[in-house]
């Protein structure tokens, strides 16, 4: 029952946002909106007893899908991930004002209910349908309220996501036709998969879907360009939890169905996962574009835990499930200190910036914070994470592990470039008054250091959460 | 039989209503009366009650398919009429006989959807086809409008000779009509089994002549034309009520014969079902007008129609009539606004959503079932043609390739999306859109949402 509801929440409540017409009472009905998920979520988390997560009811009999929500540790940890980043995301934008704001908030909110869906359906015709469900709303929110070049930007984002998930409905559809009867159950496609003669296709198939989403070097070409035209709280949604679909779907959609196959064609995926975390890492060093920066930066990070899930090493895979948290809430920070930082001072570019530490020491205290879990300092969240991916990286190949543990170098050769453009020199660049962050920003943000800092130092409660997925997943194998 | 006699005998009351009626809007209401009594009586005989007793001699054989198609048909067109009567009665000035003339053709509609021999098949396409030319250059004092009829006229002769050969190869080889197939040629002998030379001949012409009336390509070329040519709302009949017919009609005459074709259908097939599809959406990319994107749309369309020959499965036949369902209703949809615009090019539409949510909101809808997004119809229907080449076996690799081409048609699509909501511009419409319009285009979009979560409520009423 509370999956089903987490679902219709954001659904019914994003419809009825269409209807506002007040930018004050589309953003209040909507924070509280997510605030609600986000009491459902938790109460989903300690639930009575364990048949009150699921839900099972007949959708189209004649095709053999029905409708399958389930909730496991990883469904349970990514729609917490998705219920935290919305009140947050709403709340760091509070004082901005949207053009026609009742339907930004309401395609936010139902991109919001997607995104839930995808991380609990356990129907594979169902998944496809959320997957779409939750692209569809950012499609309108990049193409209305983007910046200039929105409207070819958002079309090339959509034609490549379409293009992967119409391959995987391909391979989806090919796989619920190999049992007796048509079936789209996660169980029967996998056992399905096992028969099929295709399999190096189908898992390709699926692949390229994922990759595109994460996305994994040479898929990625969409990313940055969409993350700076799209508007700001929509870059938040689709790099803080967007692309965790793509990893969220490998774990639950690639590695159980073809298992032989993801340890067959490691080597290759891992190569280019590790090659696009370099040249990520080596792009993000010459970047002069804040929005570019952070894009590539993540581009970088995705590609770790892409590299990791293919070791099929069981720390690693651990390692992947703590950071989608760790890197949802570290990247969020980033955009909404980014977002910030270009409304202070009115540019995206570094090199005109400069001075912000001490005129906006808020700000620069938590910039600072928000960097160096970028750079996955011990103490802070990405740290866990991250040392588990390359603990298990280390013994697929140590040359591999070598190579990822560059990219961590650069890491910080990136973010504290950033950090230092940004905060010192002078101010001399910029035009307008600068001003300190506002009260609904900083709170915002305390919210997400507190994560970081409760993530760095005592991560047991999320491994705790997400050992059953983990523990499938290896049995599996 | 219901519908048959019906059609044939509302278009005459159509020519002569025209004598009489005093307005135009008066024969509109009568056509409406006329499409309603239509429906009525084929859903009498879905359920078994013939208004007049005929005997056929097996020349036409009534199914619940063929008359549930048949529902669809005649609902769409009332829609259609509905959407856009008022269009029609701008369209010239013999309003009544341009009713008469769909009205025949519905009648052809309906011999299509029930032949049991190939004289039946060609009855039907030509007491389909013969209105069309004359609807085709109803604009009488347009040059364009005179082009495609004649054009029309010309290639829909020629496909009609082609059909005729075939149709004889095919008598002379077994010596009936029949579309099951003869003592002569069942493969009851087993491994030693050969169709004779003339039947494979007769009906590879049947193909390619059924090729052309439903625009598959290499036979695709006089569509774009005359589709542009047409009064735009004309052709918004033509490429969904007709088109549709034109599909059923020729799955109904592949669905048993395909195993004389043996091998060679399989490279046949998949060959021409990778030619629409590539030649339909390449093209409709770098269309400037609206009403001709639609047109190499509607190519591309039949791309994946072509799919439901694909096998005998009944997959394929109940994809096909809810293909027809949901790509007929959303084009129909689309041209009734297209219609109203002024300009028909893509800057026609700009900023259309900030002038009237509802039409844009319902636009929208029609233009995202076209390109099969899930939650709309035009997901399902491609959905179950994807699935019935699958269940069929042996070509995945053609479904790949159309999954790719589905998503370039979702650039070409998702650009009137775009001219509507995010660029900024009046419209200008040659009739006022009134509320009436709006709420009929919303439920239109509403009807395809609900079939896009529920397709089965579509599906159901095949096996009335």
């Amino acid at each position: 029952m509370i999956s089903a509801f987490l679902i219709l929440l954001p659904l019914v409540t994003g419809a009825i946002s269409f209807a506002f017409r007040s930018s004050e009472s589309a953003r209040r009905f909507s924070l509280l909106s997510g605030l609600l998920s986000l009491g459902v979520v938790i109460a989903g988390l300690f639930p009575a007893n364990a048949s009150s997560l699921a839900i099972d009811l007949p959708w189209l009999p004649v095709m053999g899908s029905r409708f399958t929500l389930a909730m496991d540790g990883m469904s349970k940890m990514l729609c917490l991930l998705t219920a935290l980043s919305f009140p947050v995301i709403f709340l760091a934008v509070y004082r901005q004002s949207f053009r026609s704001p009742g339907a930004f908030y309401g395609w936010m909110l139902l991109s919001q209910a997607g995104l839930m869906g995808v991380f609990l359906a356990a129907d594979a015709l169902l998944f496809y349908f959320f997957w779409e469900l939750a692209l569809i709303p950012v499609y309108f929110l990049c193409s209305a309220w983007g910046g200039e070049r929105r409207i070819a930007v958002t079309i090339k984002f959509f034609l490549y996501t379409f293009i992967g998930s119409l391959l995987m409905l391909a391979g989806i559809i090919y796989l619920s036709f190999q049992m007796p009867t048509t079936s789209f159950a996660i169980s029967d496609i996998t056992q399905a998969a096992v028969n099929s003669p295709n399999n190096t296709l189908l898992f390709f198939l699926f692949f390229i879907a994922f990759a595109i989403k994460m996305p994994v070097f040479p898929l990625h070409t969409w990313q940055p360009d969409a993350y700076e035209e799209s508007p700001s709280p929509v870059t938040m949604v689709m790099s803080g939890v967007m692309v965790k679909m793509g990893i969220y779907a490998v774990i639950r959609w690639l590695l159980p169905v073809f298992p032989s196959a993801s340890v067959q064609y490691a080597d290759i995926i891992i190569a280019f996962s590790v090659t696009g975390m370099l040249y990520a890492s080596l792009i993000a060093m010459q970047q002069n574009n804040l929005r570019r920066l952070i894009a590539y930066s993540s581009i970088a990070h995705i590609g770790l835990m892409a590299a990791a899930l293919f070791t099929s090493h069981p720390g690693a895979t651990q390692g992947a499930m703590v950071q989608m948290f760790s890197h949802g809430v570290n990247v969020i920070g980033l955009w909404i200190l980014a977002d910030a930082i270009e409304k202070i001072t009115g540019t995206r570019q570094l090199n005109e910036m400069g001075g912000l530490a001490r005129k906006a020491p808020r700000l620069a205290i938590l910039l600072v914070v928000m960097g160096l879990a970028n750079v996955a300092l011990p103490l802070t969240n990405a740290f866990v994470g991250e040392f588990m991916m390359f603990n298990g990286l280390f013994h697929y190949n140590w040359v591999v592990a070598a190579a990822a543990g560059i990219s961590i170098i650069l890491a910080a050769v990136y973010t504290l470039r950033m950090i230092e453009k940004i905060l010192y020199g002078t101010s001399d660049n910029i035009d307008q008054p600068i001003t300190d962050l506002s009260p609904n920003v900083t709170w915002a943000l305390i919210v997400l250091v507190v994560l970081v800092l409760l993530g760095g130092i005592y991560p047991q409660p999320l491994i705790d959460l997400t050992k059953d997925s983990v523990e499938a997943l290896t049995l599996k194998k | 039989m219901n519908a048959i006699i019906f059609s044939a005998v509302w278009g005459v009351v159509m020519m002569f209503g025209g004598l009489i009626a005093k307005n135009k809007t008066t024969v509109t209401y009568l056509a409406i009366v006329g499409l309603l009594v239509l429906t009525a009586v084929n859903l009498l005989h879905s359920c078994g009650t013939w208004v007049i007793k005929v005997d056929t001699h097996e020349t036409l054989h009534f199914d619940s398919m063929g008359l549930y198609f048949n529902t669809i048909a005649f609902a769409a067109t009332f829609l259609y009429v509905l959407l856009s009567g008022k269009d029609i009665e701008r369209t010239g000035v013999h309003v009544a006989e341009y009713y008469a003339l769909i009205f025949f053709v519905l009648c052809g509609v309906s011999i299509l959807t029930s032949f049991n021999g190939l004289l039946m098949l060609f009855l039907g396409i030509e007491i389909m086809t013969i209105p069309l030319y004359i609807l085709t250059g109803a604009d009488k004092r347009n040059l364009k409008s005179n082009e495609a009829s004649l054009k029309y006229f010309l290639m829909g002769s020629f496909s009609t000779g082609i059909m005729l050969m075939g149709i004889a190869l095919i008598y002379g080889a077994t010596g009936r009509f029949g579309i099951t197939l003869g003592p002569s040629t069942a493969p009851s002998t087993g491994l030693g089994f050969r169709p004779s030379f003339l039947e494979v001949g007769g009906l590879l012409l049947l193909f390619v002549a059924m090729s052309f009336k439903v625009s598959a390509a290499p036979f695709h070329f006089w569509t774009p034309d005359v589709y542009d040519g047409a009064p735009a709302v004309f052709t918004s009949f033509m490429a969904t009520v007709v088109k549709s017919a034109g599909f059923y009609a020729f799955i109904k005459l592949m669905d048993i014969r395909t195993s004389i074709l043996g091998d060679s259908w399989t490279i046949i097939l998949p060959l021409v079902i990778l030619l629409t599809l590539l030649i339909g959406n390449i093209t409709a990319v770098f269309q400037q007008s609206v009403k001709r994107m639609l047109a190499y749309s509607s190519i591309a369309q039949a791309g994946f129609m072509l799919f439901a020959l694909y096998g005998t499965s009944v997959l394929s036949k109940e994809g096909l009539v809810l293909y027809a369902f949901s790509y007929s209703l959303a084009t129909i949809g689309l041209f009734a606004i297209l219609i109203r615009l002024k300009d028909y090019s893509l800057d026609g539409f700009n900023g259309l959503a900030a002038q009237h949510p509802m039409i844009a909101f319902s636009g929208a809808v029609f233009l995202l079932s076209l390109a099969g997004i899930p939650l709309t119809a035009g997901f399902f229907a491609k959905y179950y043609m994807l699935s019935a080449a699958v269940r069929a076996g042996g070509i995945f690799w053609l479904v790949i390739a159309a999954v790719m081409l589905a998503a370039i048609s979702v650039y070409y699509y998702f650009r009137v999306i775009q001219s509507m909501y995010f660029k900024t511009g009046t419209p200008e419409w040659t009739a006022p859109v009134g509320k009436v319009f709006g709420w009929t285009l919303l439920l239109l979009a509403g009807i395809l949402i609900y079939a896009g979560l529920f397709p089965t409520a579509v599906l159901k009423f095949i096996y009335f």
